[in-house]
């Protein structure tokens, strides 16, 4: 790969413009460039690898990366293809992607770029590919806006990236797969996890068992988390949520409690243990910014997430644009380096993919819808708030005025609440209270996006000197949150 | 003693150098970020609410929630979490919507 800071010039033009360099996007590259199509893949990190490949900064020099990670030779093999089709592919690391115009035959993909993200730097591309990934899920609950409360994805990404914990004492809870990984990462780096609470019962996997017996990669990495976690004493309790985080400039407890099968918490049921800190985190929810200002059309995901619609070669429906990975729907590491690779060979006029590659992806997209009926939020969780709960974490707007502009005022959707309350007006534009809100005002298993109205206008907050000016590489000044 | 992050990676990092939050002197490696120097050092929040002057940090530790904004050799409303710490950064906790000390 070229890594090319140095191939400035705002007019580069490309064959295909991959955004999201994790599996889904590297995947997608290589198997497009092996097959003589030229493609610029940008990512808004320093680093290529997405989520799951996070890696150490470079400077901490990490002798053993994959001591944090499974399928570390997967990650090698990919960066390994595409050093080999290097001179076809461009990785522009570092490259914040904040709007795709244009149409097929003919796309303009803008960045922000520079040690500060206020550079804007443009190419264009005949086809765009979306491999954006998720985010998480997080649904408040009294005390989660306390310091040290974090999310699990987070505490994650901050350990593998940076190779810090928030806490000696962390407990991990929500509901999802991925708590297994975050607490066997935890203890493996030093941490005491008291327990993994999960807010789902793990029973309703039994009734998946076919889909469970095809997919023995995925419960031999489950096995695996599951053995680190028996080694160092680590408890999980199905059916357990966090109900309440205590302490003053810190996390220094939590309230849990027994749930039932509709997450509503069990009366009597109460316990207290101490922490300093908390990783939480209830699902993957797919990021679509990019992709929805695009018009692409979306599914309703088991667990009530939008995600896009794709065909069987990976097409979304506008003519051009592609989509890989976690954006078409949660599925983990493995069905995003599948459907990267059938994109790309998609992309490249490959109209006959692989028969084994095509099941594999049936398989793994099984497992995923599996996994995402079992830990889908039980109504029941809105039971955890109390009126003073912040829902709304960047506007401090609690589940009283929330719940006021729902009952009193009559608010009937999340874009109604958010002019009465400010609730997602502020600068993480609902990536946070967005599922939360949605379910307050009614909609019973329902993520953002879901009211029609889902098009925010960029993906992150672009200083405003660059709206006017976004095809030249002028910097700008302005003081947006970088 | 306890088997940290970088022992589990054999981590051998380039030499730890000072950094300031809030005139105290701190240190972080080379290739943290600023949050992920601040967790190093024990500190979770440094950044106060501006409705209710409340404290956070970090919290989606990928650039997502802008909870983590600092105040990074004098400019506000930086992503902590993002941002790399170099020798002598000064890092000051941000109150209110990062200009309240400009009023
Ligand atoms: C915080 C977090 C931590 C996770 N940790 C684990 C884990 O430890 N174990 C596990 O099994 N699974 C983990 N997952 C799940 C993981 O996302 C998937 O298994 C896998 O990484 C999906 O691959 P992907 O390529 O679809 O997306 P990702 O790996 O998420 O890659 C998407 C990439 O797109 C980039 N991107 C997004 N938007 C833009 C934009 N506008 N401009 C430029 N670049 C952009 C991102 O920087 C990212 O690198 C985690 C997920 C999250 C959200
Ligand atoms: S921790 Fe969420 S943006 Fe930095």
């Amino acid at each position: 790969m070229t890594n090319s800071a140095d191939a400035a010039g705002d007019h580069e033009s490309y064959d295909l413009a991959v955004v999201g360099a994790g599996p889904a996007g590297l995947a997608a590259a290589a198997s497009a460039a092996e097959h003589g199509v030229r493609v610029a893949l940008l990512d808004g990190a320093p680093q290529p690898g997405g989520q799951f490949y996070r890696q150490p900064a470079a400077e901490l020099r990490a002798e053993r990366p994959q001591a944090l990670h499974h399928h570390w030779s997967a990650f090698q093999h990919l960066l390994a293809r595409l050093d080999a089709v290097r001179e076809r592919v461009t990785l522009l690391s570092d490259h914040h992607v904040w709007s795709v115009t244009g149409g097929s035959g003919a796309f303009a993909v803008h960045a922000l770029t520079g040690p500060d993200q206020r550079q804007a730097r443009s190419l264009t591309a005949r086809q765009v590919l979306f491999a954006t990934g998720a985010h998480e899920r997080q649904l408040p609950f009294p005390g989660w806006t306390l310091p040290g409360v974090v999310g699990a994805g987070g505490a994650q990404a901050m350990l593998k990236a940076g190779l810090v914990l928030p806490g000696r004492r962390v407990l991990v809870a929500g509901s999802g797969p991925l708590l297994l990984a975050v607490a066997a990462s935890l203890t493996a780096a030093g941490a005491t996890v008291p327990l993994v609470a999960e807010a789902a019962g793990y029973l309703g996997y039994a009734r998946g068992a076919r889909v469970l017996a095809a997919n023995a990669g995925k419960l031999v990495e489950g096995a695996q988390h599951g053995a680190t976690l028996l080694r160092h004493g680590v408890r999980l309790r199905p059916r357990t949520a966090v109900v309440a985080a205590h302490g003053t400039d810190r996390v220094e407890a939590v309230t849990l409690a027994r749930l039932d099968a509709a997450w509503r918490p069990l009366s009597g049921t109460q316990w207290r243990v101490p922490c300093d800190a908390v990783a939480v985190g209830h699902g993957l929810v797919p990021q679509l910014e990019l992709p929805l200002e695009f018009g692409c059309h979306t599914r309703r995901l088991p667990d009530g997430s939008a995600a896009l619609v794709v065909d069987a070669a990976q097409r979304t429906t506008v003519p051009g644009v592609w989509a890989a990975g976690e954006s078409t729907g949660v599925g983990g590491v493995q069905l995003a380096i599948t459907e990267g690779e059938l994109a790309g060979l998609a992309v490249a006029g490959q109209n006959t993919a692989p028969r084994s590659l095509l099941r594999r992806r049936s398989r793994q997209r099984a497992f995923a819808d599996l996994m995402a009926a079992r830990h889908a939020p039980g109504s029941g969780w809105t039971q955890w708030l109390d009126d003073a709960t912040e829902v709304c974490r960047c506007e401090e707007v609690t589940a009283r005025q929330v719940r006021d502009a729902v009952a009193e005022l009559g608010a009937a959707d999340q874009r109604t609440v958010k002019l009465l309350t400010r609730a997602g007006m502020g600068w993480c534009q609902a990536r946070m209270c967005g599922p939360a809100v949605a379910r307050l005002c009614g909609a019973p298993n329902a993520d953002r996006h879901d009211d029609g109205a889902p098009t925010r206008p960029l993906s992150t907050p672009v200083p405003l000197g660059l709206l006017a000016e976004c095809d030249t590489n002028a910097p700008s000044s302005e003081g947006a949150p970088r | 003693m306890t088997r940290g992050p970088l022992d589990l990676v054999r981590a051998r990092p380039e030499p730890p150098f000072e950094f300031s939050f809030d005139g105290e002197q701190l240190t972080a490696l080379p290739g943290q970020t600023v949050a992920a120097a601040l967790w190093q050092s024990g500190r979770l929040a440094w950044r106060r609410t501006r409705v209710g002057d409340r404290p956070r940090g970090a919290f989606c530790g990928m650039g997502a929630c802008y909870d983590c904004l600092v105040e990074l050799d004098g400019v506000p409303n930086v992503r902590a979490c993002l941002a790399p710490v170099r020798p002598g950064t000064r890092v000051r906790t941000q109150r209110g919507d990062g200009h309240d000390e400009l009023r």
